[in-house]
């Protein structure tokens, strides 16, 4: 299991983050559902935006620390559009 | 040899217009994320075809090496890899589906 705290410093070491929303899918603190806004993510398709965030949590996704992981993935203009 | 999975998937999907690998079928899928795909795709009325890949292993781990993507149901739609259940839920919300299987069909 990970915390949100460290979810978010493990993001943002790697990727420029504008907002991460954190949420514990089922309260065991390893299926969480994340919202991360960046602008790495202009210009790109969803795809690539899923796989920068991978990435990024590589660590805690191999070692089982984080189980399941659900990605929304906004740029900034994107986010202005269809966030909220 | 092991690579002959690679072509096999390769040809699948640029043979099908919209080709979904999931768990179970389309009636019987046997995980929630690929369901929820299936829903998806099903509100579109297109054509579409599916590979179980938990009748073999070798295309289960094939289709995970051929996107490098971790996770199962993956649709490809016009031969291209599009993303697995979040991503098409994502992009139905959005309304960016529709204009994709339109030029996927529109061929």
């Amino acid at each position: 299991m990970i915390t949100p705290e460290e979810i978010k410093t493990t993001l943002a070491a790697t990727l420029p983050v504008s907002l991460v929303e954190t949420q514990d899918l089922t309260g065991g603190g390893d299926h969480w559902q994340l919202i991360v806004v960046s602008p790495a993510f202009e210009g790109k398709g969803l795809i690539e935006q899923h796989r920068l965030v991978n990435e990024a949590l590589k660590e805690p996704l191999a070692d089982q620390r984080i189980h399941a992981l659900s990605l929304k993935t906004f740029s900034p203009a994107q986010w202005e559009k269809f966030g909220s | 040899m092991a690579d002959e999975v690679l072509s096999k998937i390769d040809e699948k999907i640029k043979n099908n217009k919209v080709m979904l690998y999931m768990k179970g079928t389309p009636d019987f899928p046997q995980c929630g994320f690929s369901a929820h795909t299936v829903e998806i795709l099903k509100a579109y009325n297109v054509p579409f075809a599916t590979e179980d890949v938990l009748a073999d292993p070798v295309v289960r781990d094939g289709i995970k090496r051929y996107s490098n993507w971790p996770t199962i149901p993956q649709v490809y739609i016009d031969g291209k890899f599009v993303g697995g259940c979040d991503i098409m839920h994502e992009l139905h919300e959005r309304g960016e589906l529709e204009p994709l299987l339109k030029s996927a069909f529109g061929k």
